[in-house]
């Protein structure tokens, strides 16, 4: 007997109430994106739990592209055998054949309690079943090396080993979508991750402004964009043509006062194709007192632009904390590749690190960007990255 | 022509060279360059890496590329050696290593390392209590190859690096040229640290090869240039080397199943072999089945290879790379064999792709020969 499903716990989805059943749908269809090259499976989303029925499909490949799916809290390879005695206790057996270790705890639950013995009289049972049909086995109710569980049904009993953390979250999807500005360096993509983990489907946008910026840039954010799907399903990126905009900030306005200005007109330019794209909220990579535009008077000044909600996961986070999670995500080795990106481009000398709200509107009054804005979101580029597809590099796939 | 010399070289996979001349003239950009077809190109390298990383369940910045075993070798020992200097200096590896690896450890002992030389038994294995009671607090390299490329006897690796993990200090390096592609190692256990492939050996190129190098080993590179390869193997990438190394890793990895088959030929060897009162088989019966390695009383070896060559089949003494020389062989040496046997020691070695009509045809060959001069070379 083989562990024929893998069994997922909810963790906070399981609490919320009404919506509960769009959330579980939403995460059963997630699971079955990230895992629809394997053929022979099939998902089950119930109340309480979800399984994923092998069918004969190794579970440790499965379990490994499940950990970055949001909305699950932990996994456990799982058995089903039928509720009478005999039934059980061979699978426990065989559960506890398949560890590693010396020590080991049978628990048992009996939601179903017209089975005739109680879980303490089962646990006895099994645990001494175990006890005289293995060699080198101890009883450890403490920290057992493995920990069984036997969850007593009414339509069987599951026997369950092992547990693997998930990532926790939201399932992606459940809570609307958000429009996140991506640069390409090591912030935005952890923002867009963070802000994945609370159940938002991603779009991105990316501002460049060739020839300023490398194509190169423009790469690693299709790169980002493409790791960012084992997390969140497809991922739609709007490149935005920024040189026309750019180069008009440059020439109009003061230099110490471009960085500013500049990113207001990001802002515009996000909030208007936010709402082309019925997209309720922004979400960017800021970190309160990071870099010039990121002090209190700057973030003041910009986000004056809109009256979207912004989502700043980073806002309170360190730099090393946020590196750590690019590491972890895989983004950072993307992100630190050496090329500018346009936010980096026309960084003057001496930015205005306090830039005063009432100059900026003095400044702005004289010069009107709405044209070059509709241009530039009239000629974006928009791009989906799909999970699991290796988008444009399947021209390598006969190489390799 | 019946070649039975896949340990030395073997004959690369035509799709291989396709590869390899494909990326060589489309993309022939330099990856670092910051245009669009520099883009393109790095974009190849990393989905090479990200191939062999998941073939091998590790990461793709853990895979570097290198011109061959000899460089992994080099670039593994002396860049640990180097690099964790201020750790200790003593180093411990095993008598029977590829010369690509016993003369780096010599080279380091004129550096003011210890180096400890393992011993082996009869059947050419280590022992792990010799290899505990050789550990002291100076050790900072544990460096041993996984399958011996003259006998073909399989090295306990999996047991070296749980035991290692006692020893955290310890870098623990395999040689795994002759492993590849036919017995798999545990590439993701947390104390293997750094791991030789080699291309030319698993039907790929000259000149592609790669060390599996694990995220938290820092190496002190060979070469000095531009920071490419994390600064470990700084050089323009060979990306076309590079992707067809992956390639060939990848249909390496697929036919690894057809190494059982190779355990049927392999008896089969020993089998008929054996029937001959001159022959005594020197690999261990325990060992890898792609490699045969016994000796013909009386025979010198030159003669045998060449009198098998006209009847139109490829073997070779010891290893390639010290069959040009007359000496005694260090690995048969080390396993306690006597002169005679260890001078007079022939090697067949099988690939993935061999059949047994192949075997069959040898076996003739062998006993066409050991009939026309038997009589003239037996005393
Ligand atoms: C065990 C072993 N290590 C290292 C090497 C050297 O590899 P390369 O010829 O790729 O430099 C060889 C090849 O002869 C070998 O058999």
């Amino acid at each position: 007997m083989n562990y024929d499903h893998i069994l997922i716990r909810y963790g906070e989805l399981a609490l919320k109430g009404k919506n509960q059943k769009f959330f579980i749908r939403t995460l059963r269809s997630n699971v079955q994106q990230a895992l629809s090259d394997y053929k022979g499976l099939s998902i089950k989303g119930q109340r309480d739990h979800m399984y994923i029925l092998l069918n004969g499909e190794d579970p440790y490949p499965i379990i490994e592209r499940c950990k970055d799916i949001f909305g699950i809290q932990s996994f456990s390879l799982a058995m089903k055998v039928n509720n009478d005695e005999e039934s059980i206790k061979e699978g426990t057996l065989e559960a506890i054949k398949k560890e590693e270790g010396e020590t080991f705890k049978v628990t048992c639950k009996r939601p179903n309690k017209e089975f005739p013995k109680s879980s303490q009289e089962m646990n006895r049972l099994l645990g001494g079943h175990i006890l005289r049909n293995t060699e080198g086995w101890e009883v450890d109710v403490h920290q057992p090396d493995a920990a069984i569980r036997v969850e007593i049904r009414h339509d069987a009993t599951y026997i369950t080993s092992g547990r693997t953390e998930g990532k926790g979250g939201l399932p992606v999807g459940s809570t609307g979508k958000s429009l996140l500005m991506m640069s390409g360096g090591i912030d935005s993509p952890v923002a867009g991750y963070l802000t994945m983990k609370r159940g938002v489907k991603l779009e991105a946008i990316h501002f460049h402004s060739p020839p300023f910026t490398s194509e190169r840039a423009k790469q690693k954010v299709e790169d980002l964009a493409q790791s960012l799907t084992k997390f969140g399903g497809d991922v739609t990126v709007h490149y935005v043509p920024f040189t026309e905009l750019q180069q008009k900030i440059f020439k109009n306005v003061p230099e110490y006062y471009g960085m500013t200005v500049m990113r207001r007109v990001m802002m515009r330019v996000s909030e208007q194709l936010a709402k082309q794209h019925d997209i309720l909220s922004l979400a960017t990579g800021e970190s309160l007192g990071q870099v010039a535009s990121q002090t209190m008077e700057s973030m003041n000044a910009i986000n004056e632009v809109t009256n979207y909600p912004i989502i700043r996961p980073l806002v309170a986070m360190d730099k090393n904390e946020i590196i750590n999670i690019a590491k972890e995500i895989d983004t950072y080795d993307i992100s630190i590749r050496p090329y500018e990106d346009c936010c980096t481009i026309f960084v003057p000398k001496q930015p205005k690190t306090r830039p005063k709200r009432e100059k900026i509107l003095e400044l702005e009054a004289s010069v009107d960007f709405t044209q070059e804005i509709n241009e530039a979101i009239d000629q974006v580029e928009t791009v989906v990255y799909k999970n699991n597809a290796n988008h444009k590099q399947d021209s390598f796939d006969d190489l390799l | 022509m019946i070649y039975l010399d896949n340990s030395a070289t073997t004959k690369p996979y035509d799709e291989v060279v396709d590869t390899f001349q494909k990326v060589a003239t489309t993309y022939f950009a330099n990856p670092s360059s910051i245009h669009a077809l520099g883009g393109e190109v790095e974009a190849l390298l990393t989905k090479s890496k990200e191939q062999i990383a998941s073939l091998l369940k590790i990461k793709p910045n853990e895979v570097i590329y290198t011109s061959g075993g000899t460089e992994s070798n080099n670039l593994a020992i002396k860049g640990t050696a180097h690099g964790y200097q201020s750790r200790g200096n003593h180093l411990i590896t095993s008598k029977v290593e590829h010369p690509s690896v016993l003369e780096t450890f010599r080279y380091l002992e004129t550096q003011g390392f210890t180096v400890t030389y393992l011993s082996v038994d009869e059947s050419g294995h280590i022992s792990l209590e010799e290899l505990k009671e050789v550990i002291t607090n100076e050790t900072i390299l544990v460096s041993l190859m996984h399958v011996n490329n003259e006998i073909g006897t399989i090295q306990p690796i999996e047991q070296v690096a749980d035991l290692l993990a006692e020893y955290p200090k310890i870098v623990f390096h395999v040689d795994h040229v002759q492993g590849f592609g036919k017995l798999s190692l545990p590439y993701h256990h947390p104390h293997l640290d750094l791991v030789t492939i080699s291309g030319h050996k698993i039907h790929g190129l000259k000149g592609s090869s790669c060390l599996i190098k694990k995220e938290h080993i820092h190496l002190t590179p060979l070469q000095h240039g531009g920071g490419q390869e994390h600064g470990v193997r700084p050089g323009t990438e060979n990306i076309a080397s590079a992707v067809s190394l992956a390639k060939a890793m990848r249909i390496a990895k697929e036919n690894e199943h057809s190494y059982q088959k190779l355990a049927l030929l392999h008896e089969t060897l020993v089998n008929e072999l054996t029937k001959y009162d001159n022959v005594k088989i020197n690999s261990p019966q325990s060992g890898a089945s792609h490699i045969l390695n016994f000796s013909v009383q009386n025979f010198k070896p030159e003669v045998l290879i060449h009198a098998l060559k006209e009847e139109g089949v490829i073997v070779s003494t010891k290893s390639a790379c010290s069959s040009k020389d007359n000496e005694v062989s260090h690995v048969l040496e080390a396993c306690g064999l006597s002169d005679v046997s260890a001078s007079s020691a022939i090697r067949v070695s099988m690939s993935t792709e061999q059949n047994q009509e192949e075997v069959h045809s040898f076996l003739q060959a062998f006993k066409n020969v050991m009939n026309k001069y038997e009589k003239i070379m037996g005393s």
